[in-house]
Order: C-alpha cells, then sequence, then structure tokens
C-alpha cells in the first residue's frame, strides 16, 4: 500500500508491523508524534500491545527492558535530553543484550535549549553498545525498522539498535512510502522468542553483578557480537531486498564513488541534498561522490577503506561536535583511513547544527573548497559551517 | 493472620553473602515464605544485589531482574506488562529496594508507577541508609543519626532533618494498600505480604530491616532491635487500606534509651 507518511508515522507504521506487544514511552519533541501514532493503533483495536505511560524517558527504557526480559517484542522512541536522559539505561539494555528497537528523532542537545535536528545526541551515545543506524527518507526510516528487530534479534547479535532519522527534516515531511502486507512483513519477521527470560520455572537473573575476574568476558562477547553485526545487517538487507525489493547497502550507501576526486561522507537526511548537488556538479564536469554511512555503530571500516582509497580528497560533513577537538565522523574517518598507504586528505566540516540548513550552496561549497586545495583543510580542526554570529 | 507454624520449609533465598544479622535478607527471606515460588522479583543495585545475585551466583530461586537504581518500579510494570502478553496469570511481581533506591533515587519511578495502578508489591526494606556504599544518609535516616555523610564532630551532631514520611507519600497516590512493618514483628509483616499480595493492585511495604554495621551494634541484637523500634514508638506499625490509616498502639512505651543505646549511630545523643 502506497501511502504519504512523514518519517515518524512510517516508524510507527513499521513498529505495528513488526508487533511489538509492549511500547513504553515518555513524549518528546520532534519524536513524539510516533508514540502518540502508536497509540491511536491500540487504541482503535490495530495493534495488540499494552503501552505503558512512564513518567521519563529512564522509566521508559527500563520498562522496556523489563518486558522484553519477560520475551516480549519492545519500543520506544526518543530525542535529545530524553536519549541523554536515557543513558545510563542503555549500557544496561546493551549489556544485558536486549535486542530491542528505538527510532531516534535526532535533535540538538541544550543548552542553548533548542528544538530542532542535529546528531549530538544519538553520537554522544556512540559507546553505548547499540547499534546505530542513520537513515535517509521514510521509506528507508519503516524498512529499516522491520530491518532492526531482525538484526537485534539475531542469535550472534542479540544488541539493541537506535533507527536514527533526523528530527523534522525527516521526522515530520512527508513522502510516498510503500508499506508493505502484514503476511510479506510476517514472512521476513519471526515472532520474538527469545531463549533466556524470565520464567518461574527456571529462574535466571539479568543484570548480574560480575567481578574483574568475569566482567572482561562480558564485554568480549558484546563486542564480538558487534563485529559480527557488520556481516549480519548486509545479509539481512540483502534479504529485504529479496523480498520487498528495496535495499540500502547494509552498511554504507555509496553514489558515484568509483572515479571521484573529492567524496563527501555524511549520516542521515542530508545525503539527499547531497546527492543532488553531486549531480549538479557532475553535469558541470566536477568528478565528486557521496558517501552516506548507514551504521555509525559497529563502524563499517573495511568499506570505508574500500571505498575511499582512489579519492584524493574525502569531506566529512557532521552534523555534531566533540568540543575541543572536531566532528566525531570526522575522527573516525580519518582512523579508518590511517592505514591506507597513500591515504586522501581529510577534511573535516560541521555544519546543521541546532537545524540549521544545510543548502545545496554549503554542498557545492565544501567540494569546491576540497577540489581547490585539500592540504590546507586536513589540520584535525573542523569548519563549522555557520558559526559565529551572523552579521 | 499468617500463622508462623504453616509456613513452607522451603527457602527461596538461600546461599547469599550478607553480613551476619541482615535484617535486609531476611526481611526477603520471610516475604519470599509468603509470596512462594510463582515472583519474579525486580531488584537494584543495592546491598541485597549485592550479596544475591553476583555472577555466577543466584540466592533466589526466584527470576531476579536487577535494573538501574532509579528505575526499579519502571521495570515492575515492564516485567508485569510482559508478563501480561506472554498470558502468564497468577506470578506476583515483586519490587524490592532499599530505603535509598525507594525513597530517593526510586522515588519518581515508583511514583509513576504506583500512579498508573499496575498490579505489583514494592517493598522497601528500609536501614536507614546507604549501607552498600559505606553508611551515607538517605532521605530514610532517622534525625540525629550519624552516617559517614552525616558524621559528628565539633559542629556537625549526625543528621538534621527527620526522616521523609514515605507511607504519607505512597498513600497520596490513592492505592488500595500501603503499611509499614518490622522484622522484628514477623508475624504482623508477614500478614502484611499477604494482604499485598490480595490487592488488585499496587502496594506497598516499609519494612524497618536493622543492619549491624551500619547501625554499629552486635549482630545478635538484630530482631531485638527491630522489636524495640516498635516498643519505643520509633517505628510505628501503620496501614494504609482503601484510604484509611491505622496505627497500631503502643500501650507501654519503653523508654527509648533501650533503643538508641545499643547503636553507635546514637552514641553522641546520649
Ligand atoms: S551492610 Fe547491612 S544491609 Fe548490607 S548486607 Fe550487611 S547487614 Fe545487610
Amino acid at each position: 500500500m502506497r501511502a504519504y507518511l512523514n518519517g515518524n508515522e512510517a516508524v510507527a507504521a513499521a513498529v505495528k508491523l513488526a508487533r511489538a506487544e509492549v511500547v513504553a514511552a515518555y513524549p518528546i519533541t520532534p519524536q513524539s508524534t510516533i508514540v502518540e501514532k502508536i497509540a491511536e493503533y491500540i487504541a482503535e483495536g490495530s495493534m495488540a500491545a499494552d503501552y505503558i505511560r512512564v513518567e521519563s524517558e529512564h522509566a521508559a527504557l527500563a520498562a522496556c527492558y523489563g518486558a522484553a526480559v519477560t520475551g516480549t517484542r519492545v519500543f520506544t522512541a526518543t530525542s535529545s535530553q530524553g536519549l541523554a536522559y536515557m543513558f545510563e539505561m542503555l549500557h544496561y539494555v546493551s549489556g544485558c543484550r536486549i535486542p530491542m528497537v528505538m527510532a531516534v528523532a535526532n535533535r540538538g542537545l541544550a543548552a542553548p535549549w533548542t528544538i530542532w535536528a542535529d546528531h549530538q545526541d544519538a553520537v554522544a551515545c556512540r559507546d553505548t553498545g547499540w547499534i546505530q543506524l542513520y537513515v535517509e527518507t521514510a521509506q528507508e526510516a519503516l524498512d529499516t525498522c522491520l530491518q532492526a528487530y531482525k538484526i537485534a534479534a539475531h542469535p550472534e547479535v542479540l544488541t539493541p539498535i537506535m533507527v536514527c532519522l533526523d528530527g523534522y527534516v525527516l521526522s515530520h515531511t512527508e513522502e510516498i512510502v510503500d508499506v508493505p502486507d502484514q503476511e510479506a512483513v510476517d514472512r521476513f519477521l519471526p515472532p520474538y522468542r527469545p531463549e533466556y527470560k524470565v520464567d518461574t520455572g527456571r529462574p535466571y537473573v539479568f543484570g548480574v553483578g560480575a567481578g574483574p575476574d568475569v566482567y572482561p568476558a562480558f564485554k568480549f562477547y558484546q563486542q564480538q557480537s558487534m563485529m559480527k553485526a557488520k556481516e549480519v545487517i548486509k545479509e539481512i538487507d540483502r534479504e529485504f531486498a529479496n523480498l520487498f525489493r528495496r535495499s540500502y547497502g547494509g552498511l554504507v550507501d555509496p553514489y558515484c564513488c568509483s572515479d571521484a576526486e573529492v567524496i563527501l561522507v555524511v549520516m542521515g537526511a542530508t545525503a539527499g541534498t547531497a546527492r543532488e548537488v553531486v549531480d549538479f556538479m557532475r553535469r558541470q564536469g566536477e568528478r565528486v561522490g557521496l558517501l552516506r554511512l548507514r551504521s555509525f555503530r559497529p563502524f563499517p571500516v573495511e568499506d570505508l577503506k574500500e571505498l575511499l582509497r582512489g579519492a584524493k580528497a574525502v569531506a566529512v560533513l557532521d552534523r555534531d561536535c566533540s568540543f575541543g577537538y572536531e566532528g566525531v565522523l570526522a575522527t573516525e574517518v580519518k582512523a579508518a583511513l590511517a592505514e591506507l598507504p597513500a591515504r586522501p586528505q581529510v577534511a573535516g566540516f560541521i555544519g546543521g547544527l541546532g537545524g540549521r540548513d544545510l543548502t545545496p550552496e554549503d554542498l557545492a561549497g565544501i567540494f569546491r573548497q576540497c577540489l581547490a586545495g585539500v592540504r590546507r583543510l586536513d589540520k584535525g580542526e573542523a569548519i563549522i559551517i555557520g558559526g559565529g554570529w551572523q552579521k | 493472620m499468617i500463622k508462623i507454624r504453616e509456613l513452607p520449609e522451603e527457602e527461596l533465598v538461600q546461599g547469599s553473602y550478607a553480613c551476619a544479622g541482615c535484617g535486609g535478607i531476611l526481611a526477603v527471606r520471610l516475604a519470599l515464605k509468603v509470596l512462594g515460588p510463582e515472583t519474579v522479583i525486580v531488584t537494584t543495585p543495592s546491598c541485597l544485589l549485592g550479596v544475591t545475585t553476583f555472577y555466577p551466583q543466584l540466592a533466589f530461586k526466584v527470576p531476579c531482574v536487577n535494573v538501574t537504581f532509579p528505575s526499579t518500579a519502571a521495570a515492575v510494570s515492564g516485567v508485569a506488562a510482559g508478563l501480561r502478553r506472554r498470558g502468564k496469570k497468577g506470578v506476583k511481581v515483586v519490587g524490592l529496594a532499599g530505603d535509598g533506591g525507594t525513597v530517593d533515587i526510586g522515588l519518581q519511578a515508583l511514583s509513576g508507577a504506583l500512579e498508573r495502578g499496575d498490579n505489583f508489591i514494592f517493598i522497601c526494606y528500609d536501614n536507614e541508609a546507604y549501607m552498600n556504599t559505606g553508611v551515607q544518609r538517605s532521605g530514610a535516616t532517622p534525625l540525629g543519626a550519624r552516617t559517614s555523610t552525616t558524621p559528628v564532630g565539633s559542629v556537625g551532631r549526625g543528621e538534621e532533618r527527620p526522616k521523609k514520611d514515605m507511607l504519607r507519600i505512597v498513600a497520596a497516590h490513592n492505592i488500595p494498600y500501603a503499611a509499614t512493618a518490622s522484622i522484628g514483628y514477623p508475624q504482623d509483616y508477614l500478614t502484611k505480604v499477604k494482604k499485598a499480595m490480595e490487592v488488585e493492585g499496587p502496594a506497598y511495604i516499609q519494612v524497618l530491616s536493622p543492619c549491624p554495621p551500619g547501625w554499629g551494634y552486635r549482630s545478635d541484637l538484630t530482631v531485638k532491635l527491630a522489636r524495640l523500634a516498635v516498643q519505643t514508638g520509633q517505628w510505628p506499625l501503620a496501614e494504609y487500606v482503601n484510604g484509611e490509616l491505622t496505627v497500631k498502639e503502643i500501650r507501654n512505651p519503653r523508654p527509648l534509651n533501650e533503643y538508641l543505646a545499643p547503636q553507635a549511630r546514637f552514641a553522641h545523643m546520649l
């Protein structure tokens, strides 16, 4: 069925199709309409789930965790301060290997107080042991949520997933979305029936304490599963493509990279604009390309090396900042390429903070600066687009 | 009324690392005799967790879900919803937290769960300070008590504020059942656990659970002090049922000194 849906509605549709059984959420802009829509589904009887109206985001994740350990499929969504408030619980959920899916409608963090798009919230949760997938369109948001449930629950992964969609730019913008049939989704995504669950006949403890003798083992297996997830994400994207005829390439989504002199690396909805800019500049004879990073964790080092090795320069556009250094993604791309014998120059840019528009001119400007003289830019210091008070 | 003689022999708590004379573990051990094996415990980093569920140990013969310090009651709601979805009827979901995890950091989540009216029992084993981290004061520390963060010196005179009135706070949520109890009065305590099991909706029990190292007394005095707290009027046995609060009258209260004197935490007051 084709429908006009915004990103949040697309996520809600996916959660319903995935037959999530317990949803716990606390409202925060621009996430709220996801869980409002789910509440509507439950109220009208089209979705059989328990909706727990919690008093905070911390509780939302704790309630989802509690429900998940009984063997139910759960969902929550958040943004910005809400995600920051969940930080402690994020580690609990990943450490207990709960295959949960959470939508993050990305938004900047206060202060200054803001409600608009920015990746600082999710990027700051990089090391919480969650897989992070950034999507470009509402269609991809829907499809990725379905994939995410399957990836997360893969026996060799058992890791929670954040599906990250840019606030407003994606969360509140409508597009035509192909909503798959329930039967097809049921074929793709079997019910969640974990091996270990709360069962009074077979008592287990979830969230056990661990001393220095065993703690590293827990973390070792967590890391191994995260690395394994790279393969599983690709595999499940292929499986999804066979059934639904749509694929996002797994970890990365390259565009015109094979012969490009300058490649721009981005995450999220900016890729849409960037693709237009690439087309425009290609028509002018400039050899530029785009690499959209879909999976921020696990980080696709191999794919980046492979796709970026031929470029003269790589521009990384971050929608976040690691204050005192540069954009987080810029550092990571540099590290990934460090071992290449003739590694391309990497220039870091920071843009779109707190919902500032990233215009085609901004992106074309990045390409042009890199085409003109990359060496000047490769200083471990990002250029902040729109930085300084506007005159 | 619970008959102590009729309690099952079976222990659902075995092999914990609790200190000798720990009132907290006794409170849990006794409660589980009434709650029975069809119980799921939700707990939080605390003495209780530290002594019962350290890998690969599980001192409970029932499932135990441990969650972050602020979120016991939120996880309780999740477990209850999950079991409902799985069609598991008759399984009791019991939140267990110390006083810090209940009256301080856990209060927001507890308030949320009480207000939602979920069907669960929340037992606070109140030892009147943060024992697991080395006896720091909590909102449940009584007036005057010495703790490591309310030390006694030329200026400091121990805890400066009276104990938080948690029973009235939970009762203000209009829940069907709330009570205070003491491990020194097991029959009264376990009867309250039984009543809590029988109500529909949230039930709250705050049970005084003395702690030998935290309070500074000989470990064989736990039950005696738990009784003296009641007999000296320091720990009223109260019950709140469907909007009505009743407090057990103490006919001939014992002198306060009998309760305070054996405890190092009150030594500077005598
Ligand atoms: S410190 Fe106190 S509460 Fe903790 S185990 Fe020992 S006696 Fe029990």
